[in-house]
């Protein structure tokens, strides 16, 4: 298996600005990231061969099809495929892009995420229709208390103190505040103290309020093209795709106790492919910046460690270290992350993808870090037990 | 056909005592004079917790340790049935995993339906398991709030190593409307208490139980024991002195401590005067509502043994004090408390899927791969074990009994539940079956990964858009966990 390195040039990318949207809707925010990337890569809907379009909510947001897509930006009758995969949706529309462009299927394709959360009237996600075997014995979670039970398992695997593990987690929220502030895109703009974050309502124990990310209306794109298209283009820079790994779990971890619940299995793996599949080595040592999915504290914690930017049961003494604050050995969430960027379900893993992509290009303004040459992204869908991780790694062609 | 005895008997009343000063101060504005009833506790269901779920943890406590074949018949008697059509016997029977070919009956519509219960099922020859349970309402700031409590008892009878003989038994059939409910209603309508104690027990009583004792040939001094219908303790001394009874003889009534639990009450003092007679005691048992039944019983040589497993039962489900009036009104149904949106979510049940699921949702029934032991749940057609994954038969292995951990937890408040925060977390059984599982009965500073957990039958969810609720085992602490801060 070669894999897709280097097969697929990013020629555009556009963002919509997160958060409480009240003035639009979803097809309102498909647009706005659309006309930035098309801006970006020159290119219009007349120019695209297909599209993948993700979108987790159908109910909630703008219904089922492919069609919402193809309706809002008026494409000219191409293929278009609609993808969900609970939380990691952006990422799995821009694999179905990308693998269609390295497979030569197509030249040129789209990749556009969205999500409209905030139309919903809650506080948080909404919640599903129970009613299949397994809702008739599951109990009825949240995702917080989903994502919570992590710190539990983690602290006992561990032996960390509960403070201790707590402050870790507030340091991570911290460090996406500082970052969100500066970001003009983001939902959330202003940084907290970490006392502040300590001291906030629980939400699910041990998350409390600000343990927790946004939950926000938005949209990302991409087009994607075969890298001679990038050159003929003029696009001599271009950023290229190195890797881009999915991996599903199988019950196993719900369902058998060689899982402990302090990490995410599917997490570890999607990362192991992910590095091979770009011929690196060593994520700590190769990846200048990583956009990860932390929807709640803990599961960024605990994925310093998946990924390999900490080791087993130090994730959350290289968190205070600063490790992953915009001046550590790897800038983590640097443009405010889910916790304060947002997160509109199926558009964060092209959100993550667009902010690596600015700062590969250089195009970040006052969040721009020094010359970075790879990034990577994590976006996971679902809760530790049972999850979609998807893993890519973003880079500059040759 | 064998005589049958008592082989077993177990009382389960819930956790959960309202303190009552707590009714009364809420409502001391509406009616002061139940400032006479505001003294010690009542029991009450947790929000997850009904005649069937009450019913099942009885019945299991009587039948620990025994073979499942030991009930070949069970009968299930309330005031109280979550369905009015849908049989509790049958939901109580595969909680229980008792044989497909039990015989199984409901009865309803009297306090007295768990002592018919019993003498319906003594003259069937095979064993049976009698269990009943209630959890009455009462509207708020009435009598009944305060007297009343939710409870169950189960009884055993078998042919052989009775605990105790059933020596005679009398019924008496009279419609005394002393309180009623009509069908459809939620609350029970009361006629005064003094016309009650005169034309009622008074009246209907003493004809009974002297025909029984007669019938017996035993005088009332020579009782040891005698359980009396549910009544403020001078209506019953008074009783007791009018049917020539000792005072010193009379069990008490568990008013203080659990109220009056309605159809089990009777079976539920049983118990109690089980657990403190010796052997050869004669006992009265007493029920009233529409006439009356009376029981005789003589303990036999088999009752200490059966004591020592009986006070073990005991603590599986130690009193928590609860101080929380509005919790009784809002599990009650009586004040519609705003739980969010969240708490708007259909709770619509696949009746298709669940009984083809009947196994694992009632009877927690788990697999254990039959290429490499491993032991889980739900059963599933492929393995588990990411070192197996192998698609071989999975023979049924019940989880129910086995004891349980908490592998990871959350005290989650933003899920809905009708009592926050939702526990839930992963939980793993003795042989090594691991799922995520609400918890329940856990004090919130008690939760910690490793907590041992035992298993018990609830509500899982009701859909009150269609009237059904569905059911699932949780984990709740094992006992001494309960004690352990």
């Amino acid at each position: 298996m070669t894999g897709i390195c280097d097969k697929v040039a990013i020629v555009g990318m556009g963002c919509s600005r997160f958060g409480e949207r009240w003035d639009c809707d979803a097809e309102d925010l498909m647009l706005e990231a659309f006309r930035e990337a098309s801006e970006d890569a020159g290119l219009g809907a007349g120019d695209l061969d297909a599209a993948w379009f993700g979108c987790y909510f159908d109910d909630a947001s703008v219904g089922k099809s492919a069609l919402p897509l193809a309706n809002a930006l008026r494409l000219k009758n191409i293929p278009v495929t609609r993808v969900e995969n609970m939380c990691a949706t952006g990422t799995e529309a821009l694999r179905g892009a990308a693998y269609a462009v390295a497979a030569g299927a197509c030249d040129i394709a789209l990749a556009l995420g969205v999500e409209k959360l905030k139309d919903t009237g809650y506080g948080g996600l909404p919640v599903g229709t129970p009613g299949t075997f397994t809702e008739q014995w599951r109990p009825n979670t949240s995702s917080p208390g989903s994502f919570a039970q992590l710190a539990s398992a983690y602290r006992a695997r561990h032996r960390v103190q509960e403070k201790d593990l707590k402050r870790a987690m507030a340091h991570v929220s911290w460090k996406s505040h500082q970052n969100g502030a500066i970001n003009p895109k983001a939902h959330l703009r202003k940084a907290v103290d970490v006392d502040t974050i300590i001291g906030a309502p629980m939400v699910a124990e041990p998350l409390g309020l600000f343990d927790c990310c946004g939950v926000s209306d938005g949209a990302a794109c991409a087009i994607v093209a075969r890298p001679e298209i990038a050159r003929e283009m003029g696009k001599t820079e271009s950023v290229t795709v190195k890797a881009l790994q999915l991996a599903v779990s199988n019950g196993s971890e719900a369902g058998h106790q060689g899982w402990n619940g302090s990490y995410i299995h599917c997490g570890r793996l999607a990362g192991q492919r992910a590095l091979a599949e770009a011929g690196l080595r060593s994520a700590r040592e190769d990846i200048d910046l990583i956009e990860v999915h932390d929807c709640f504290s803990i599961t960024e914690l605990v994925t310093m460690e998946d990924l390999g930017f900490a080791g087993e049961g130090q994730g959350w003494r290289a968190v205070l270290d600063g490790a992953f604050d915009r001046d550590g050995k790897t800038p983590c969430q640097i443009d405010g992350g889910l916790k304060c960027f947002g997160h509109p379900i199926g558009a964060s893993g092209l959100r993550m993808a667009y902010e690596v992509y600015l700062q590969l290009l250089g195009r970040a303004g006052d969040r721009q870090l020094p010359s970075p040459e790879l990034g990577l992204t994590h976006n996971l869908g679902g809760e530790p037990a049972r999850c979609v991780v998807s893993v890519a790694v973003f880079g500059r062609a040759g | 056909m064998a005589k049958l005895g008592i082989v077993d008997a177990a009382a389960y009343v819930p956790a959960m005592r309202l303190d009552r000063q707590a009714i009364f101060a809420a409502n001391a504005w509406a009616n002061p004079a139940l400032k006479g009833l505001a003294r010690g506790a009542r029991s009450m269901c947790n929000w997850d917790e009904d005649s069937i779920t009450m019913g099942v943890e009885a019945a299991r406590r009587c039948l620990a340790d025994r073979s499942r074949e030991d009930a070949r018949r069970l009968y299930f008697a309330s005031t109280t049935p979550p369905f009015a059509d849908r049989q509790c016997a049958a939901v109580i029977g595969e909680a229980l995993n008792l044989s497909d070919n039990l015989a199984a009956v409901d009865l309803a519509n009297s306090r007295n339906a768990g002592l018919q219960a019993l003498c319906e099922a003594l003259p069937g020859g095979s064993s049976a398991l009698v269990v009943s349970a209630d959890a009455r309402l009462a509207r708020p700031a009435s009598v009944q709030e305060l007297q009343y409590g939710h409870g169950a008892a189960a009884v055993l009878l078998g042919g052989q190593d009775a605990i105790a003989e059933v020596v005679a038994e009398r019924r008496l059939s009279r419609d005394f409307v002393d309180q009623f409910r009509a069908s459809g209603e939620s609350f029970d309508y009361r006629w005064e208490e003094r016309w009650i104690r005169d034309r009622g027990y008074r009246s209907i009583l003493p004809p009974l139980v002297g025909g029984l004792l007669e019938q017996a040939g035993v005088a009332p001094r020579q009782l040891s024991r005698a359980v009396l219908p549910a009544a403020p303790p001078r209506m019953t001394a008074a009783l007791a002195k009018g049917l020539g009874i000792a005072a010193g003889s009379v069990q008490d009534g568990r008013l203080g401590d659990v109220g009056d639990t309605g159809a089990p009450h009777p079976l539920l003092l049983t118990v109690d005067a089980l657990a403190q007679a010796e052997p050869g005691e004669l006992i009265l048992v007493v029920g009233f509502a529409q006439g009356g039944i009376a029981l005789l019983l003589k303990t036999t040589g088999k009752l200490p043994e059966w004591q020592r497993r009986n006070a073990r039962r005991a603590a599986l489900s130690p009193p928590r004090p609860e101080s929380a009036y509005t919790k009784l009104l809002s599990f009650s149904g009586l004040l519609p408390m705003d739980f969010g949106m969240r708490a708007e979510a259909d709770a619509k049940t696949q009746l298709s899927s669940f009984d083809r699921h009947r196994a694992e949702l009632t009877g927690f029934a788990g697999g254990r791969c039959a290429a490499c032991n491993t032991v889980q749940f739900p059963r599933a057609r492929r393995c588990v074990n990411p070192d197996c994954n192998a698609e071989a038969q999975q023979d049924v292995v019940l989880l129910a009994e086995q004891p349980g951990e908490v592998s990871s937890f959350t005290q989650d408040w933003l899920a809905y539940t009708p009592h926050p925060p939702l526990q839930y977390g992963l939980a793993a059984t003795a042989e090594g079956a691991r799922a995520l599982m609400e918890f329940t009965e856990c004090p919130l500073r008690k939760m910690r990964v490793g907590l041992k957990l035992r298993f018990v039958f609830r509500i899982h969810a009701i859909d009150s858009r269609r009237g059904y609720r569905r059911y699932f085992w949780k984990g709740a602490p094992a006992p001494g966990e309960e004690k352990a801060s």
